[in-house]
């Protein structure tokens, strides 16, 4: 009798856990997806249904997703971004006698385009800054580009702070900046310790090593310490930020990435053969640099950091706490001057005064 | 030979010996001392090769044998040499020095800080060595310019270096005046090798503005650091820049003195090789590596060694024999061009501390010169005097 008993309290169990495994087919068909059938309630909600409908509605509708580029001129930015996202996207590309000059740019710079991969659309957007640092007296040459990304912000909560607002408010603010070090292999320059502290406080930064095929292996991890060392001493945070991990799968990825920042890159959009493949490379006299190969230089972890696996969370950070910082300034500001939202004035960005009071 | 005064001093000696190394060294200098050789074999008439060992010859004086005797002397007396580096920071200038001459200028070398370099403002270091080799001794001093370009406000950061110009010319023109002229020591900046950043489009604001500031008092040669940075096309690309914009901006570089119509084909078709060659690119590196079974210096990367002595990696070979057999030459431009502009800047300006006198006539200015120059002249006159007295006594 017991053993009876045991047996069939065994064929229950089983027939349950068996009942909970079942759903999973039936729910993957589209046409069944309103029709739950009665057995299927039991133990399953269908809570992860939501993951699909969430796929197909941001595959309608796209991603957006906003880089700036940062550094000195020369430091190969706009050829970076180009073999990013293995297409003509950065300015230079655009400009007609692309071939004769590489320009410099002169003022900030957007260019938006949209790529497309396996049904998934992306309106990217370049945001490519003036060489600064390159005149004799660079101070306060962070200026424009700090009132870039501060003016972004006033768009969006502008919109934000509508009465009628659009359902899907562009979003025109820098997700990215990606810091160009010229490799020295020594420090970090001053000028650059300046700029990046203004920024990190307001945008989330990813420094990389520029043209870095100038340093052997050894020195490279030597100058990699010495910028993580100083950045630290100046108390500069860079993307990923320690505060914002939020459990411990989280920190262990972002550790691995911690201690690998800054990513020494190297950037072509030229192809050359080797070993029978066509690969990406810079072609010299000594040898082939290939920007793909890991064990020359480190373009792939930069790649599967900013697309393949943190482009939602930089996007994230930045409107969860980047935004909500600029916000939450912005606002007090005006309480202090007891109006709704006091415009602009002239430090923060330009916006026009009929803008701001049209929204008081 | 009786050992001169300056290498009495028994422990550079033994410093010489252990911190030189003079193999490929060596080659040039044999080929600096036979093109110098040949400078002054020029000068003198030449006779014909049998005549030099045989002194019956009728018509035979024996004076073609003073190049030999000022060889001598100038071998005993050894060559002083001044190079200063300008450039940006992390752009290999020491790395370089240490392998052009083959030596560790930089024993003790500790590379500041970021939040050090702020505060900093340009120094002035200078270091000196003497390098032997097969009996000819040279005194090298390098001149480093740590700081510059460093600052975010780089506006003043030259006012050191011209400063350091001026000063040692004004230096050597009071020896020069002086009473006791056996002994100068001509600490003159002979030559400025000035550090561009490959990675660029040319040369930035602050390169023009130095060059220019030093254009008058010194050679400028040009040089594009770290040039592994560059594939080929982008380093003619750069290099034709970089021609462009110095004649552009009125720069006045080192030229290097054709090559003498009487001089063998190989000389003529290396100065044009080197004419050709400037701004030279150069990569340095005193490491060792194995590249295809053979030790050479250069730099190891998982991609490639670069050599440093190849000429087709960079024009580091260049750029060495560009200084090794035109010492001579740019001591003397200096000596005859730079020093001679400062000295009579100088001289005019004299004791007079106040405006420029553009504004004065120019009979007004002759005279002036003119009473300065019969002044100098009584003064020499005195001193001669003076000197003879002491000699006699």
């Amino acid at each position: 009798m017991e053993e009876e008993k045991e047996v069939m309290e065994e064929r229950e169990v089983k027939e349950r856990v068996v009942e909970i495994e079942h759903p999973l087919p039936c729910l993957t068909e589209s046409d069944t997806q309103g029709i739950i059938k009665g057995r299927d309630l039991f133990g399953y909600v269908g809570i992860e249904a939501v993951l699909d409908q969430m796929r197909r509605k941001t595959m309608k509708a796209g991603f957006e997703f906003n880089i700036m580029v940062v550094g000195q001129s020369g430091l190969g930015k706009s050829t970076l971004v180009n073999t990013l996202f293995k297409s003509k996207v950065s300015r230079k590309s655009c400009t007609p006698n692309y071939e004769e000059k590489i320009s410099k740019t002169v003022q900030l710079q957007s260019v938006s385009h949209i790529i497309e991969e396996k049904g998934v659309k992306m309106k990217l957007t370049v945001v490519d800054t003036p060489g600064f640092g390159d005149q004799i007296n660079n101070e306060n040459c962070w200026e424009p580009i700090v009132k870039y990304v501060n003016e972004q912000y006033e768009k969006y909560l502008k919109e934000e702070l509508n009465v009628n607002r659009k359902r899907r408010i562009p979003d025109t603010r820098v997700h990215c900046c990606v810091y160009f070090l010229p490799a020295t292999g020594h420090w970090l320059r001053p000028i650059d310790v300046e700029f990046m502290r203004r920024l990190g406080k307001i945008v989330s930064i990813v420094p990389v090593i520029a043209k870095a095929d100038t340093l052997t292996l050894e020195e490279r991890l030597e100058f990699k310490q010495r910028i993580r060392q100083d950045l630290q001493a100046n108390g500069i945070r860079v993307y990923p930020q320690n505060e914002y991990d939020e459990d411990t799968e989280d920190r262990i990825l972002n550790d691995k990435i911690r201690e690998n920042i800054p990513f020494a890159v190297v950037g072509t959009d030229k192809e050359h053969q080797v070993n029978g493949n066509k690969v990406l490379g810079r072609k010299t006299k000594w040898g082939i640099i290939e920007v793909e190969n890991v064990a020359h230089c480190e373009f792939a972890h930069l790649r599967d950091l900013l697309i393949r696996s943190h482009l939602q969370d930089l996007k994230d950070v930045t409107h969860n706490i980047h935004y909500e910082t600029y916000r939450v300034k912005r606002l007090n500001e005006s309480n202090a001057n007891g109006q709704a939202l006091s415009p602009l004035n002239r430090e923060n960005g330009t916006l026009e005064k009929s803008d701001a009071e049209s929204h008081l | 030979l009786p050992v001169p005064v300056e290498l009495r001093n028994f422990s550079l000696y033994r410093r010489l010996s252990r911190t030189c190394r003079f193999n490929s060294f060596c080659d040039l200098k044999i080929l600096f001392l036979q093109v110098w050789f040949k400078l002054k074999m020029s000068q003198a008439e030449k006779l014909k090769q049998g005549q030099f060992t045989n002194p019956e010859t009728p018509g035979y004086v024996g004076f073609a044998n003073l190049p030999n005797q000022v060889h001598r002397k100038s071998v005993k007396k050894g060559f002083e040499f001044t190079l200063m580096v300008v450039g940006e920071s992390g752009l290999g200038k020491s790395t370089l020095i240490n392998s052009l001459f083959l030596t560790d200028l930089y024993p003790e070398r500790v590379i500041p800080g970021a939040a050090e370099k702020i505060e900093r403002t340009v120094q002035i270091e200078a270091s000196t060595v003497e390098i032997e080799e097969r009996g000819v001794k040279l005194r090298l001093t390098v001149v480093d310019t740590p700081g510059y370009g460093d600052a975010i406000n780089s506006q003043d950061c030259f006012n050191t270096i011209i400063a350091y110009i001026d000063d040692q010319f004004e230096r050597y023109l009071h020896d020069e005046s002086g009473l006791n002229r056996r002994h100068i020591v001509d600490n003159r900046v002979h030559c400025c090798f000035y550090f561009i950043s490959p990675l660029g489009h040319g040369l930035k604001p602050l390169d023009v503005q130095f060059m220019k500031a030093i254009h008058n008092k010194v050679n400028v040669v040009p040089v594009i650091a770290k040039a592994d940075t560059l594939t080929l096309r982008e380093r003619e690309r750069l290099k034709r820049r970089i021609l462009d914009e110095i004649d552009e901006h009125g720069i006045k570089i080192y030229h290097l003195p054709d090559a003498e119509s009487d001089e063998d084909e190989d000389f003529k078709e290396q100065t044009r090789i080197l004419k050709a060659s400037i701004p030279f690119a150069v990569v340095g590196s005193n490491q060792q590596i194995e590249a295809k079974g053979k030790k050479v210096r250069g730099r190891l990367y998982p991609w490639g060694v670069v050599e440093v002595e190849n000429p087709e990696h960079n024009d580091f070979l260049k750029l060495r024999t560009m200084l090794i057999t035109h010492m001579q030459d740019l001591q003397e431009v200096t000596q005859d061009l730079h020093y001679e502009n400062f000295r009579s800047e100088r001289l005019k300006r004299g004791g007079r501390k106040g405006p420029e006198p553009e504004e004065m006539d120019k009979d007004i200015i002759l005279q002036e010169k003119e009473a300065e120059l019969r002044r100098m002249q009584e003064m020499i006159a005195k001193m001669q005097a003076q000197m003879q007295k002491q000699g006699d006594e």
